[in-house]
C-alpha cells in the first residue's frame, strides 16, 4: 500500500483534487458539510504527498514519473526537483490552511446551497496549480494553467457583493488574454522545435535562438505570464479580484496563483531560455529587473493610497510579486535561493494578511482602513497578529520578510546589480508607511460610533487557529530559518547549473 | 579573553520584557501594576550589577543564542563598555518609575498601563543593544526601541501628538531601513562577519585590498543610519518628541534612546572600524568637525526656546555631538572623556528633565518666561536644577567638569586645536541658556497671581526624592569618579 503512494506520488499528488472536486459535490448531497470534510482531506493528503516528494528529491535525483508509462517526447511527462517540490509544498499548505480557516469564513460569506460546489472548484483551483507546478510538458501547463483560471473566475464571483461579478469579469477577459498569448508562444516553439517536452524543447532550441519564431514566442510568453503575475502595468485584475472575493479565496489566492505564474516564468526561463545570454544580445536578465523593480515600487505606491485594506493588500502583493521576479532573474545563487524564499515567505505573510482581513469583516462587514479604528481594544488578538505580519513585511529582523530581502541584497551585491538595493530598501519604507497607516488606526484612534453594526460577536476558532499558525511560522521561520534557506539554496544551485548554454 | 557561556545577559533583557505580562494583567489594580514595574527595575538592575565581578576578573559573560544564517548569529556578549551603558540605564529606570508613579498620577493621565507595558518594553530594547554581541543583534534591539517608544511619544493622543510620534518614527525607523541597514550589509559583505572585535571588524579585514571609497562610504552610511544620535541634519525627530509625558523624555530622550544612539556610533567606531583604520582613512577627523557643527548650532538654537522641554532637547542635542567628538578624536582621553559624558550627560540631563516634570506637575508652566521668582515656591526643586545645570556647562564640582576636561585634554592630544575652540565656545553657550533660568527663577520677581496660588507648590515627593537622588550622583561622581572611570579603563584597555 504504502509502495503504491510512494511510486505513484507524483501524479497523486494531482489526482487527489480530481477526485476530490468530483466527490465534493457528491457528498453535498447527503449533507452539506461533509464537502468540507472532503475538501479538507484532499488538501491535507496532497500536503503530505508534496512534502513527502520535497524530502525524496533534496535527498535523491529529481523524480521523472512518465503518465502510463509513455516515454517523454510522446507522452506527458511529470518531473519533480526541489524547485518544484518546494512551490507544491507551500502551495498545498497555504490551501489546506485555507480549508480549516474557511469553515468559519465560508458559513457567513457563501450561499448554503452553494458550498458543495464552492469546494468542487476550490480544489479544482488548487488541483490546477499543482498540475502546473509538476508537469514537464508545456502544453500540459496551459492545460491546468486554464483550469486553475477558470475555478478562479468562478470562485472570485462567489463573492457577496456586486463588484464581485465585475472584478470575475475583468479577470476572465485579462486572463483569457494572457493564457491564449502564452497558448500562441507554445505554438510558435512547436512550430520551431516539434516537441512540448521541456527536457526535449530545451536541447532542440540549441541553436535556434536567433531565428524570428523563437523569439516571438518568447514575447509572447513572457506577456502573456506577466500578465498572470500581475506585474505592474498589467495588473488591473488583480486588485479588484482579491478585494470582492471571499475571504478564504482572497486568502488563499494571495499566497498562491501569482507565485504559480511566477514559477512558470522562472521555470521557462531557466530550463528552455538562456535568461542570461541565451540569444540576439537581449539582456534579458536585465529587462526583467527594471520591470520587476517598476512593480515593486508601483505597487507599494499605490498602496499608500488605499482606503480599502484587503486593495492595500492586494496591491502590496504586486510588489512583492516583483521582489520574486528581482531575485530570479539576477541569475546568482544567493539572489535566486531569496526569490525562492520568498514566494515561501510572502505566501505565509500574505495568506495570514488577508486572513486577518477576512475576521475583520467577519466581525465587522467592512474592510475600509477607517472603520478598524480601535480595533485594537476589540480583536486585540488579531490586531496583534496584523503587528507581527506588518514587521514582518517590512522586513525586521527574525521575522521571515528579513530573511528573503538580505539573500535578495547579497546577491545583488554579489552579481553587481546594485541598483536593486535602493529598490528593496525603498519599497520597505513604503511597505514600512502603508502598514504603518493601518497598525495607527488599529491601536491609536478610538472606534468610531458608525462601527456598531457587529455581523457577529466572536470569531469562530477555526479562523483564529489557522491565522496564528501561519503567524507563528513567519516568526519561526524567521528565527530558524535553516530549513528553508537550505532548501532553497541547493534548488538555486541545480536550477542555476543545469541552465542550457552552459 | 576568557570566555563563560551564560544566559544571565539574557535574563537582563528578559526581567522587563516578561514584566509586560503581569502589568498588563493587573491593570485594574494600579499599585499592584506598579508594583510589578518597580519589581522588575529592582531584579534587572541586581542581574546587571551582578555581571561586574566577572568582568573584573578578567572574563567575558556571553552566549550566542542561535545563528540565523551563515556568519549572522543573535547572541549577547558583556563587555565593560556594554555594563557601563546598562548600569546606568537600568539603574535610573528604578527613580524614573518611581517618579513616573508620582508624574502620571498627579496629573491623572489616561492609559497608564499602556505607559508601563511599553516603558517596560523599552528597557529590554536598551539592555538588549547594551549587551549585544554584534551589529545584527544591535539593530534588532535599536529598530525595538523605536517601536516601543512611538506608543509613549504618542501618549497623549492629540494631534500634535500624533504629529510628533510621527516624525519620529519616520526619522528613526527611516533612516535604520534606508542607512543603517546597507552599512551593516556592506560590512557583512566586506568582512563575512557581524561581531564586534576589539580594534575593529573592518580593520582585521582591511588587508584584502577594500577600497577606501568603499569603507567611507560605508562610515558615512553608519553615521547617516545611526539617528538617534541626533547629529544634525537628522535631529528634529528629538524637539518633536518632546511631546511626551516628561518622565518619558527624562530616561528615554536623555538616557536610554539617545544614548543608545551614541552608543552605537562608538560601537561602530571602536569595535567595527577600528581607531587605527579610522585615523588611516581620515574620517576620524571629519566627524569630529562635523559633529562640532551641531554643537554650536544645537546650543544657539535652544538660546531661542522658550519652552523648557524645548530647551533641554536642545541641549541634548548639542550634548550628543560632544561624545561623538569625543570619540572621533581617537585619542585616549578623548575615547576616555566621550564614554564619561554618556554617564554624566545622563545623570545631568535626567536630573534637568526632572525638574521640568516637577515644575508641569507643581505650576503648570512650561515656558521659561513664566519662572519668574518660583524659588521662593519651589526651593528644593530649583536647587535641584542648580546642580543639572552647573554640571552640564562644566563647572567644578559637579561631575560635567570632569568629562569636559578630558575631551578637551583629548582634543588637545589629538592636535586638533580648533575643537577644543568649539568646546569653550559651547561651555559658553550653555551658561548663556541654562543661567538665565535660574537668574530669573531665584532674583526674578513672582507674579502676584503665582503669589497668591496656592496650588504652587513642590511635586509630591514621589518626584522629588529620585530627583535628589540623581542630582546627588552628579556631584557623587566627581568626588568619586573611579566608580565610572574604572570601568573605562577596562574598556579602553583593549584598544589602546
Amino acid at each position: 500500500m504504502i509502495d503504491f503512494f510512494t511510486t505513484h506520488a507524483p501524479v497523486l499528488t494531482i489526482v487527489v483534487f480530481i477526485f476530490g472536486a468530483l466527490l465534493a459535490p457528491v457528498f453535498g448531497r447527503i449533507n452539506n458539510s461533509l464537502s468540507y470534510y472532503c475538501a479538507l482531506i484532499t488538501t491535507a493528503l496532497s500536503f503530505v504527498l508534496s512534502v513527502y516528494l520535497l524530502f525524496s528529491v533534496y535527498n535523491n535525483a529529481p523524480l521523472e514519473y512518465l503518465l502510463g508509462g509513455w516515454k517523454p517526447p510522446y507522452g506527458i511527462e511529470y518531473r519533480v526537483d526541489i524547485l518544484n517540490s518546494f512551490i507544491l509544498s507551500v502551495v498545498s499548505f497555504v490551501s489546506f490552511l485555507s480549508v480549516i480557516y474557511g469553515y468559519g469564513s465560508i458559513k457567513s460569506e457563501i450561499y448554503e446551497k452553494r458550498h458543495p460546489a464552492f469546494y468542487s472548484v476550490y480544489l479544482l483551483f488548487i488541483g490546477g496549480m499543482m498540475g502546473i507546478l509538476i508537469t514537464n510538458d508545456i502544453f500540459n501547463m496551459y492545460v491546468f494553467l486554464e483550469i486553475t483560471s477558470l475555478a478562479g473566475y468562478a470562485l472570485i464571483a462567489m463573492g457577496r457583493t456586486r463588484y464581485s461579478y465585475m472584478a470575475s469579469f475583468n479577470y476572465l477577459i485579462l486572463g483569457s488574454v494572457g493564457a491564449t498569448f502564452f497558448l500562441i508562444g507554445i505554438g510558435y516553439l512547436y512550430m520551431q522545435t516539434g516537441t512540448l517536452n521541456l527536457t526535449d524543447l530545451a536541447q532542440r532550441l540549441q541553436g535556434h535562438f536567433d531565428t524570428n519564431v523563437v523569439l516571438v514566442a518568447i514575447a509572447f510568453i513572457v506577456v502573456g505570464l506577466m500578465l498572470k503575475m500581475a506585474v505592474f502595468p498589467l495588473h488591473f485584475w488583480l486588485p479588484d479580484a482579491y478585494t470582492y472575493s471571499p475571504s478564504v479565496i482572497s486568502a488563499a489566492m494571495a499566497g498562491t496563483s501569482t507565485k504559480v505564474a511566477a514559477y512558470l516564468l522562472i521555470r521557462l526561463m531557466y530550463t528552455i531560455f538562456g535568461i542570461q545570454a541565451g540569444f540576439s544580445g537581449i539582456n534579458f536578465s536585465g529587462i526583467i529587473i527594471v520591470i520587476a523593480s517598476i512593480t515593486i515600487l508601483a505597487g507599494s505606491i499605490i498602496a499608500i493610497s488605499q482606503t480599502d485594506l484587503k486593495k492595500m493588500l492586494a496591491f502590496s502583493s504586486i510588489g512583492q510579486i516583483g521582489y520574486i521576479l528581482i531575485g530570479t532573474a539576477m541569475v546568482n545563487k544567493y539572489a535566486f535561493a531569496g526569490g525562492l524564499l520568498h514566494i515561501l515567505n510572502h505566501a505565509m505573510m500574505k495568506t495570514a494578511l488577508f486572513m486577518v482581513a477576512g475576521g475583520f469583516f467577519y466581525k465587522f462587514t467592512s474592510t475600509k482602513i477607517n472603520d478598524l479604528k480601535g480595533m485594537g481594544r476589540q480583536m486585540p488578538f488579531a490586531s496583534a497578529m496584523f503587528l507581527i505580519l506588518s514587521l514582518s513585511m517590512v522586513g525586521i529582523p527574525l521575522t521571515v520578510g528579513f530573511i528573503s530581502k538580505w539573500y535578495i541584497i547579497l546577491g545583488a551585491a554579489q552579481s553587481g546589480y546594485w541598483i536593486v538595493v535602493p529598490v528593496i530598501l525603498l519599497s520597505s519604507l513604503l511597505t514600512a508607511i502603508y502598514f504603518g497607516r493601518v497598525v495607527h488606526n488599529l491601536f491609536f484612534k478610538d472606534s468610531e460610533a458608525s462601527n456598531t453594526g457587529i455581523l457577529h460577536a466572536k470569531i469562530p476558532y477555526s479562523m483564529v487557529s489557522s491565522t496564528a499558525v501561519l503567524v507563528f511560522l513567519c516568526i519561526f521561520f524567521g528565527v530558524f530559518a535553516y530549513m528553508p534557506v537550505e532548501i532553497s539554496l541547493k534548488a538555486a544551485e541545480n536550477i542555476i547549473g543545469a541552465m542550457p548554454w552552459k | 579573553m576568557e570566555m563563560i557561556q551564560s544566559l544571565t545577559p539574557v535574563y537582563a533583557v528578559l526581567v522587563s520584557l516578561s514584566a509586560i505580562i503581569p502589568i498588563y494583567l493587573s491593570r485594574n489594580n494600579p499599585n499592584l501594576r506598579e508594583f510589578w514595574t518597580i519589581l522588575a527595575a529592582i531584579v534587572k538592575f541586581i542581574i546587571v550589577l551582578s555581571l561586574i565581578p566577572p568582568l573584573l576578573k578578567g572574563q567575558t559573560v556571553g552566549i550566542n543564542l542561535f545563528e540565523i544564517l551563515p556568519g549572522i548569529s543573535f547572541g549577547f556578549r558583556v563587555d565593560s563598555l556594554g555594563l557601563i551603558f546598562a548600569l546606568m540605564a537600568s539603574f535610573l529606570w528604578i527613580l524614573t518609575s518611581f517618579y513616573s508613579i508620582g508624574y502620571m498620577r498627579s496629573l491623572k493621565e489616561h492609559n497608564q498601563t499602556r505607559y508601563f507595558v511599553c516603558f517596560a518594553g523599552s528597557l529590554s530594547a536598551t539592555i538588549g543593544a547594551a549587551f549585544a554581541a554584534n551589529l545584527f543583534t544591535m539593530y534588532i534591539f535599536y529598530e525595538a526601541l523605536t517601536l516601543f517608544t512611538y506608543p509613549l511619544i504618542a501618549h497623549e493622543e492629540t494631534d500634535e501628538a500624533f504629529r510628533g510620534a510621527r516624525i519620529y518614527l519616520i526619522y528613526l525607523l527611516g533612516t535604520s531601513i534606508a542607512f543603517l541597514l546597507p552599512a551593516i550589509i556592506g560590512t557583512y559583505l566586506a568582512a563575512g562577519s557581524l561581531e564586534f572585535v576589539n580594534g575593529g571588524l573592518l580593520a582585521a579585514t582591511a588587508s584584502k585590498g577594500l577600497s577606501s571609497t568603499f569603507l567611507v562610504v560605508l562610515f558615512a552610511l553608519f553615521i547617516l543610519g545611526i539617528a538617534k544620535a541626533a547629529i544634525m541634519p537628522l535631529h528634529s525627530w528629538l524637539p518633536n518628541a518632546m511631546v511626551a509625558p516628561t518622565p518619558v523624555s527624562a530616561l528615554l530622550h536623555a538616557v536610554a534612546v539617545v544614548k543608545m544612539g551614541v552608543f552605537v556610533v562608538l560601537r561602530v567606531v571602536l569595535y567595527v572600524f577600528g581607531i587605527d583604520l579610522m585615523s588611516a582613512l581620515g574620517i576620524g577627523t571629519f566627524l569630529a568637525y562635523f559633529a562640532s557643527f551641531t554643537i554650536l548650532l544645537a546650543s544657539i538654537i535652544a538660546l531661542r526656546q522658550d519652552n523648557i522641554k524645548a530647551r533641554l532637547a536642545y541641549s541634548t542635542i548639542s550634548q550628543l555631538s560632544y561624545i561623538v567628538v569625543g570619540v572621533s578624536l581617537l585619542s585616549l582621553s578623548g575615547v576616555k572623556g566621550s564614554i564619561l559624558h554618556i554617564v554624566v550627560h545622563a545623570f545631568s540631563k535626567i536630573t534637568l528633565f526632572f525638574w521640568a516634570g516637577a515644575m508641569a506637575v507643581g505650576t503648570h508652566k512650561k515656558y521659561v518666561s513664566q519662572l519668574s521668582g518660583i524659588a521662593k515656591k519651589m526651593p528644593v526643586s530649583m536647587a535641584i536644577f542648580t546642580v543639572g545645570a552647573l554640571s552640564l556647562i562644566g563647572l567644578p564640582p559637579f561631575s560635567g567638569f570632569l568629562s569636559k576636561w578630558y575631551l578637551l585634554k583629548g582634543s588637545l592630544e589629538a592636535g586638533l586645536v580648533p575643537i577644543a575652540f568649539v568646546f569653550m565656545i559651547s561651555s559658553f553657550l550653555n551658561a548663556c541658556y541654562f543661567l538665565p533660568i535660574i537668574y530669573i527663577a531665584y532674583f526674578g520677581k513672582i507674579s502676584p497671581e503665582d503669589e497668591k496660588d496656592s496650588h504652587i507648590k513642590e511635586a509630591p515627593k514621589m518626584m522629588l526624592v529620585p530627583m535628589c537622588i540623581t542630582a546627588t550622583m552628579v556631584i557623587l561622581i566627581f568626588f568619586f569618579p573611579g566608580i565610572v572611570t574604572s570601568l573605562i579603563d577596562l574598556a579602553l584597555n583593549g584598544i589602546f
